[in-house]
Parts: C-alpha cells; structure tokens; sequence
C-alpha cells in the first residue's frame, strides 16, 4: 500500500469511529468498546480485502463475511454504510423500532450482511459451512469471519475448528480480536484462553499474529492467507487490540463494551476523534 | 387388520434423500456420527462428495448446516432427535429459524423408540422444542409412505422444516398414491362418537383402537395429522363438532408442548371441545424394549380404547 493509501484508510476508519460514537450515543446502548478496536481490520476487509460489489450484494460469486461477533455491529454497519450499501444517515436508527438495523446483524433486513448474528460461535460455525459449500459449488471465493477473544471460550468455536482443519478449508480466513477484555473482566481472569496460538496450530491452522490496528500488518496477514491457499489449511489471524481504542475514557475498559455514551461523553469521543482526524489530515 | 409390512421411517428418509440427491444437485447430507442410524448413511454411499460428517458435534451440525443454505445448498441435517432438537436448540433457533434459511432437519430415533437405550436417549420433547421456534414447520409421518411424501414436500418448501422420523419398523398403511399436503390432516376411518388424533406411530395404533371400538358400536373418527405446525385447524374443528364434543390425541411425545397442545389450543380458540390427551404424563422414559415401553406409557391400541370407552361413559 501507498501512503497515500493507508491515509485514506485511517480517514475511512476515522469515519468509522465516529460513526460508532454516534450510534451507541443515539441508541443509548450498544458495543462501542468492541467495535472501535476492530476498525482497523474492518476497514482494511473491506477496502483492500474481499471482492465485492455494493450495487450488487447478493451476487452468489462474492467474497463472504461474517461477524461472529455480531456484537460489533455498529462498526459493520458504518462500513457498509460508507461503501455504499445503504445511506449513512440511516445509521442512528440502530437498534430503534422499525429500523433495518437490529442491534445485532440481520442478513434479511440489512443489505451487506452475509449472515445474521449475535449470539456466539454461531457465525464462525456458518462461515465454516459456507466455506466448505463454496468448494463444493467450485467457486472462487474467499469467507471471513471476526471473532472475539471471549467468544472463543464457546465450545462450539472448537466444534467448528475441528471441521475447517478437516475439511481443509483453505479458502477460510478468520480473525480474533485479541483485546483481552470481555463483559467480566480481563478474558484471562474470566476463562483464560491462551495459550490461542497453539490452541489453533494443534487443531490445524495457519496461525498468523498481528497488530490488529496497523494497516501495514493487516495487509501482511492477509497476504499469508492468500499464501497459504492450497496448503488445506485454514488461516487464523490473531490481532492484538486495543479495546475502545480513539476514545481515551474508553480504551482498555471492559466497562465500555456494551454501554452507549451519554450526551457529554459522546461529546467528548467525538471531540477526540475529530482531533485524530486532523492529525491524520497533516500526516 | 391383517399382516402388513414394516419399515422404520428412517429408512424411508434414507431412500428419499437418495431420490432427491439425484434430481438436484444442491441437497446435501450432514451428520454428527449417526449417519448408519439416521440412514443418511445411504445418500452418503450414493453422493460421498454431498455428505458432510460433522463427527459428534450437533452444534456445529447445525450452523454448518446455516451456512451452506446462505450458499443456496439445500442441507437436510440429522442425528438423533434429542440431540439434534435439544443439544442444538439454540443453533437452530438463532442460525436456521431467525434466518429463515432452507434446512431440513430430520431426525432419527424420535420418541421412546430407542428403546434400550434409556431416557437419555429417548426425545419426547422434540415437537415442544421445535414448534416454540417461529416459522418452523415441525412434521411426523406416520408409516413409509407418508414419510417419503413428507422429505419431498419439505424439499419442495423453501424455509426450515423439522421432520421427526423413528427407529423402529413399523406398519405400513397409506397406499402409494397418497397424496401428502403440508399443514393438512387427513381423515382415515370415519366415525362420529368420538375423534382420535394422533401421528406417528400412534396412528396405526389409532386405526387398531377403532376397529375394536367399532366392533362394541362405538365409531370414532382417526385423524392422522402430520403436521403438527403449522395444525390443521379446521380438521381439529370439524372433529369437535362432528365426533360429540369429545377429542382424544395419541402421541410418542409428552403431553407437554406437542400435538395434544397443539390440539388443545385450537379447541380453546375456536370451538371449545373435551380433550384427554394421551402421551408421556410429563415423565422421563426409562430403558426396555421398544413395545413394552409402548404399553408401559399407555401408548398402544389397547390403552386409547380403554380411554375412549372412559370418556364417552362420563
């Protein structure tokens, strides 16, 4: 990538920030936390990564992705919504009666979102069946899928492992956001999972870990994907995050992973992060 | 009722799924390590490239199976139905119900059938499960023929579909022509004293029961419903108002949440009726064989006679 490149993506993940701010502020409730230390990888996926067309979401011959943290909704949506998919202004409906975007992602109401999500485990089991369906049909496609570090405490994400190893799902890519928090607590006084990595290489991966924030390393690990790509194995990019992070009250607090910001705190994030976008502006 | 012959109705779905596996290239086949027993097995031997083992993960049965509906497959997902409905309820709830996606869910071993194998096994709760979830069908054939009607209607819908199938044989009564309506009942012996609705294996049953209450003068309707939701109500209707007022409903099931339910609310609704719902009396099966379990829990011919016979003297 350019540097002209990566500013346009930190602008577009700039945006992005705002975006959540806005709509966990205009929702009074929301993941804010979460959503805002996926931004990155978000805006990288989407830009740089999958090969699709926002005019045409349901084309059968698109790249997939699901957020099995469907929780983070508030970032998918504003990536979407600045693609294109449907208009921005739409976003501060979310979660409120009548609108097409529910508080967590719904493939039937909301155009762009590969598939309905929400509660844990369940996204990364499907994008494992659409992975494997995608080979049986012999397309070319690729499927994502973003999952959270406490989500990987679910037994089902192993069940799910242990058939993309076996199905040698090389067109499958997931990610983990690592940011060590979750609604408890640090993930590694609640359940400690680690060590991930070798969790993931002894159940057959090919294990990649990364700043989750830096667009440099994204593209680094997405190319290890495409590397790997007829070694049968499927990709786990371990990104290490930080939680909240453009919002200084919220970074690294397991407080701000499901509450939205009141009217000054919204305020405030939104003062911080006009000022990031400045910086990013001069750079 | 002269000599007939047996076939379990997993066998039936077995031989269907192969049919329809070989029309379309889109149905594929995924187990948890019960294909041998689900008979999917038989597709599987058919189309090795279309049948998805899961290994002993129902869960993941489940989303995978989500997920390649999204896809535009048509997965028709099996294990045994306490672990398919049960141990992945919430799979199916949240990744094939909320989405609506096209997966059909047929599960083997439904009810006390498996016998032997104990409570643990045994899944009388699969209808209660299944008709709590929005928009999902929840069906039950009664024989062979019915059961090889039901897989290729369920085919033909686009939207989840539960198809509750068991592991023993059983009679075979419908006649190859017979012609299978998702959401229809269907009257198989005429009467009006009484009315016994019933599915499964409980209909043959049912038929049995008739007969002899036939030969003391008492003639009662048997309704073989096998479609438990979305019920047909109209046929639950026209039984109160025909047969006396009087209903009995005979299930492989507990009494809590299936087709006695399900009956008991269309009656409440639209046309209030007497109700002895005969089943599971919201107990846990214990282990045995399959036709003294049958009588144990008063799921027989003799028991529905007795039944009637206490209800129409009250």
């Amino acid at each position: 990538m350019t540097p002209e490149r990566i500013k346009e993506l930190k602008l577009f993940a700039n945006t992005g920030r705002r975006h959540i701010i806005e709509e966990t502020h205009a929702a009074k409730s929301g993941h804010p936390g979460g959503s805002l230390g996926a931004m990155e990888y978000m805006t990288y996926l989407y830009n740089e990564e999958m090969r699709i067309d926002p005019k045409n979401p349901q084309d059968p011959d698109r790249d997939r992705f699901v957020l099995s943290k469907g929780h983070c909704a508030p970032a998918l949506y504003s990536v979407l919504a600045q693609l294109g998919y449907f208009p921005v202004e739409d976003l501060v409906t979310i979660r409120k009666v009548g609108s097409y975007l529910q508080g967590h992602p719904n493939m039937n109401s909301t155009p762009g979102v590969d598939f309905s999500t929400g509660s844990l485990g369940q996204g990364y089991s499907a994008a494992c069946g659409m992975a494997n369906a995608a080979k049986l049909m012999k397309k070319d496609l690729n499927v994502y899928a973003l999952l959270g570090d406490g989500e990987i405490e679910e037994g089902l994400v192993w069940e799910a492992s242990e058939y993309a190893a076996h199905y040698r799902l090389d067109n499958l890519c997931i990610a983990v956001d690592v940011n060590g928090l979750q609604i408890d607590g640090a993930t590694k006084d609640v359940m400690n999972m680690e060590p991930i990595d070798e969790k993931f290489l002894a159940f057959g991966f090919h294990v990649v870990k990364i700043n989750g924030n830096d667009f440099g390393e994204l593209e680094k690990a997405f190319a290890a994907f495409h590397a790997a790509k007829g070694s049968g194995k499927p990709t786990v990019i371990l990104m290490t995050t930080v939680k909240g992070l453009g919002v200084s009250y919220m970074e690294n607090q397991a407080g701000w992973h499901g509450k939205g910001p009141n009217d000054e705190e919204c305020a405030q994030a939104l003062a911080e992060i006009a000022a990031a976008r400045k910086k990013i502006e001069e750079e | 009722m002269a000599e007939v012959k047996k076939i379990a109705t997993r066998e039936s779905y077995g031989q269907a799924l192969v049919e329809l596996g070989a029309m379309d290239e889109r149905v594929v086949a995924i187990d948890a390590d019960l294909a041998g027993s689900t008979k999917t097995g038989v597709f599987g031997k058919a189309f090795p490239e279309r049948h998805f083992n899961c290994g002993i993960a129902e869960c993941n049965v489940m989303g995978t199976a989500a997920g390649m509906a999204a896809m535009g497959l048509i997965p028709f997902a099996s294990s045994f139905a306490m672990f398919a409905t049960g141990r992945a309820w919430e799979i199916i709830r949240n990744s094939i119900g909320y989405t609506r996606l096209n997966v059909k869910i047929c599960a083997s071993h439904g009810g006390i059938s498996v016998g032997e194998d104990g409570a643990s096994h045994q899944c009388c709760e699969d209808f209660a499960l299944m008709r709590a979830i929005p928009g999902m069908l929840v069906m039950s054939p009664a024989d062979d023929v019915e059961a090889r009607k039901m897989v290729r209607a369920a085919y033909e819908y686009n939207g989840p579909v539960y198809i509750r199938l068991g592991r023993a044989a059983i009679p075979v009564f419908h006649d190859e022509d017979y012609e299978f309506s998702i959401g229809k009942g269907e009257v198989l012996h005429e009467g009006t004293d009484i009315a016994i609705i019933s599915n499964g294996v409980l209909t043959y049953e049912a038929l049995k029961a008739a007969e002899r209450l036939e030969t003391e003068g008492i003639h009662a309707r048997v309704i073989n419903m096998g479609t438990i939701k979305p019920i047909d109500a109209d046929i639950v209707v026209a039984a109160a108002k025909e047969c006396g007022g009087r209903i009995i409903t005979a299930e492989e099931h507990s009494v809590v949440g299936g087709l006695g339910e399900a009956v008991a609310a269309v009656l409440a609704e639209k046309y209030p009726a007497r109700l002895r719902r005969i089943g599971l009396q919201d107990v846990f099966g214990f282990s045995g064989p399959m036709a003294e379990l049958m009588v144990a829990f008063g799921l027989d011919a003799d028991n529905i006679v007795k039944t009637a016979k206490e209800f129409l003297s009250e």
